[in-house]
């Protein structure tokens, strides 16, 4: 569910070949949109017709009491008004913002360092590298979740004991009870997740680097660090670009992780970002009205964000 | 990669590759580890790093409750429900838009790629409404419309890389050899996407077998529940968590999704760079 969901699952890369199409039949018929009818229909239904509700939503007074049968009222901008106005409301944003960059970094960081390293490894150990990774990718988000929760418990968890092994004294040690350290916790699950799609995505644009360019300039006396600077990086800047851009979209919008960890005892409040904020307000809470105009928030800010990664898709198409 | 990295630069590199597998691997390994011990090596200030003499106990417990088969069954329905639907009406489409040219066509994938990226956050409270509405709330029926809507976009943007990747010329030959041009299609063009639809409906099943969010706020009744939500209601602080039971049920979830997932994502991951870097 890359999208709308589906990119709840990470692995869900919208990677997809696209090789121009070649449209011969260029006779005029009907069949393509009978072939589209479907989707329009299916897409228009579950996700057209929600966002049209969501945006009266987001203007009307919609709360416990609607939810009980009384018509709701048109209160105009005022859920938006009170929103912006609302300080908790900025800072789930800003936390958002910073969760998001934290983690897109530290996801890039590792996973193009990886990929970089990969060049130079032994094939044994690289096959190994790959498949750990592989592993990794393909841990269900909720099956991720559990094993950390239980790495990190706090009881008899492994985490625990190998840092009081290490001299300093964890024994017992609540790791989400503290925003900061929930969101370490957090950070981590997240960023584990990532890396093998960054990784595995940059290392195949990797293999495709000349060997005959790197070569050249070592010749004229390029220095690893200038071979990575001005040969390596802007070979692969296209596929940087995109893999970060969609890092930056995902981590903005991560739920699953920060739901489930605050079930596992971290308190809600203080460790809310706008998804989990969506869900408690609304789902949780009752207040449909403030939700939807959260919601319709978060989703111009996605669109923002969206609009380079659509435009260099489109450009691949074209090309 | 044509060059031999030097002695040292490798040692460095191998070192490090070493880490990030161990890194990588090891909450794997910790989750299978964990399932077969048993209470007492569980719970222990010192962690049992090899399930030697494992037992199958957690398993057994797992199985003993009525829940797991119970969000089994639902999740099988929904799942199954969601890729023929999906792949159905992906297919059609994926055909629409790398074999005709018609007006539209480049609105229609440009409107794919922003729903694409459209979080189910962001939808979700309305979605939550709509299926109220249509009593769909707790039903496969409902989780099903709102998967397929999520994993559509995804499926026909892949589908159409296979379509595309058929040549046309094949289906011409076949109309000269005297096929019409449906023959053509379901006799040429039709086996050679049996992989590419096989590879992209796995990648949906994947997708929908472990989605969580939609899960959550569409089947609230307990007895509706689908795998992954099953699996995170196990961790009860209060309860007093039994790990080696939820260990046991994260195995049993991941590891088909592990198999399944090894055994397409080279077929889907390859696509994107090779036109990124051309570009």
């Amino acid at each position: 569910m890359s999208a709308p969901t589906t990119a709840p699952t990470r692995p869900t890369s919208p990677v997809a070949p696209t090789p121009a199409p070649k449209a011969r039949r260029v006779r005029r018929t009907p069949l393509p949109y009978v072939f589209l009818l479907p989707t329009v229909l299916g897409l228009g239904l579950a996700l057209g017709y929600p966002l049209v509700r969501q945006v009266v939503l987001s203007f009307q007074d919609f709360g416990l009491a609607q939810q009980f049968g009384q018509p709701p009222e048109w209160v105009g901008l005022d859920n938006y008004g009170s929103l912006l106005t609302d300080g908790y409301l900025w800072t789930v944003t800003l936390r958002s913002i910073v969760f998001c960059l934290v983690n897109a970094g530290l996801t890039m960081l590792l996973g193009v360092g990886l990929a970089l390293l990969m060049r130079h490894m032994s094939t044994g150990v690289r096959l190994l590298v790959q498949t750990g990774l592989l592993l990794a990718w393909a841990m269900p988000v909720v099956a991720s979740l559990t094993v950390w929760q239980w790495l990190f418990d706090t009881q008899y968890g492994v985490v625990n004991h190998l840092l009081t092994q290490l001299g300093a004294d964890y024994t017992g040690h609540s790791w989400l009870l503290r925003p900061l350290s929930f969101f370490f916790v957090a950070t981590v699950i997240v960023v584990w997740m990532s890396v093998p799609f960054v990784a595995f995505t940059v290392y195949a644009a990797l293999t495709q680097l000349s060997g005959e360019l790197l070569e050249a300039a070592e010749i004229d006396g390029a220095g690893p660090g200038s071979r990575l600077r001005y040969v390596v990086l802007p070979t692969i800047r296209p596929v940087l670009l995109v893999v970060g851009l969609l890092q930056v979209i995902w981590d903005l919008r991560v739920f699953t992780q920060i739901f489930i960890l605050q079930e596992a005892g971290g308190s809600a409040r203080d460790t809310n970002l706008l998804g989990t904020y969506i869900y408690r307000l609304g789902i949780g809470g009752g207040e449909f009205g403030m939700s939807a105009a959260v919601a319709i928030f978060m989703l111009a800010l996605t669109v923002l964000l969206t609009a380079p990664y659509v435009r260099a898709m489109l450009r691949q198409e074209e090309s | 990669m044509s060059r031999t990295a030097s002695r040292p630069t490798r040692i460095a590199a191998n070192g490090l590759g070493l880490v990030a597998f161990v890194v990588a691997t090891f909450p794997v390994y910790w989750m299978v580890n964990s399932s077969f011990l048993a209470r007492n090596e569980i719970r222990s200030p010192t962690p049992t790093w090899v399930p030697f003499g494992g037992s199958l106990d957690n398993y057994r417990t797992v199985f003993a409750t009525d829940q797991f088969l119970d969000a089994l069954k639902i999740s099988l329905m929904v799942t199954g429900g969601t890729i023929l639907v999906a792949l159905l009406f992906a297919f059609v489409a994926a055909v629409a838009v790398s074999r005709f040219r018609f007006k539209g066509r480049m609105s229609f994938v440009v409107t794919l790629l922003v729903i694409q990226m459209i979080p189910v956050e962001g939808l979700f409270i309305s979605q939550y409404k709509m299926l109220e509405t249509f009593e769909l709330l707790n039903t496969v029926a409902g989780l099903t419309l709102v998967y397929v809507a999520s994993v559509l976009p995804f499926t026909i943007w892949t589908l159409r890389g296979f379509v595309a990747g058929v040549p046309y010329e094949l289906e011409e030959a076949a109309m000269i050899d005297g096929c019409s041009r449906t023959q053509a299609f379901f006799r040429v063009t039709l086996p050679l996407l049996a992989p590419g639809l096989v590879a992209t409906g796995v990648f949906g099943f994947i997708q929908a077998w472990n989605e969580f969010t939609l899960a959550l706020v569409v089947m609230t009744r307990e007895d509706q529940r689908t795998l992954p939500l099953w699996l995170s209601t196990f961790t009860d602080v209060n309860r007093g968590t039994d790990w080696g039971g939820i260990m046991a049920g994260s195995s049993l979830i991941a590891v088909p999704v592990i198999i399944f997932f090894l055994a397409v994502q080279g077929r889907m991951v390859s696509g994107l760079t090779a036109g990124a870097v051309k570009g």
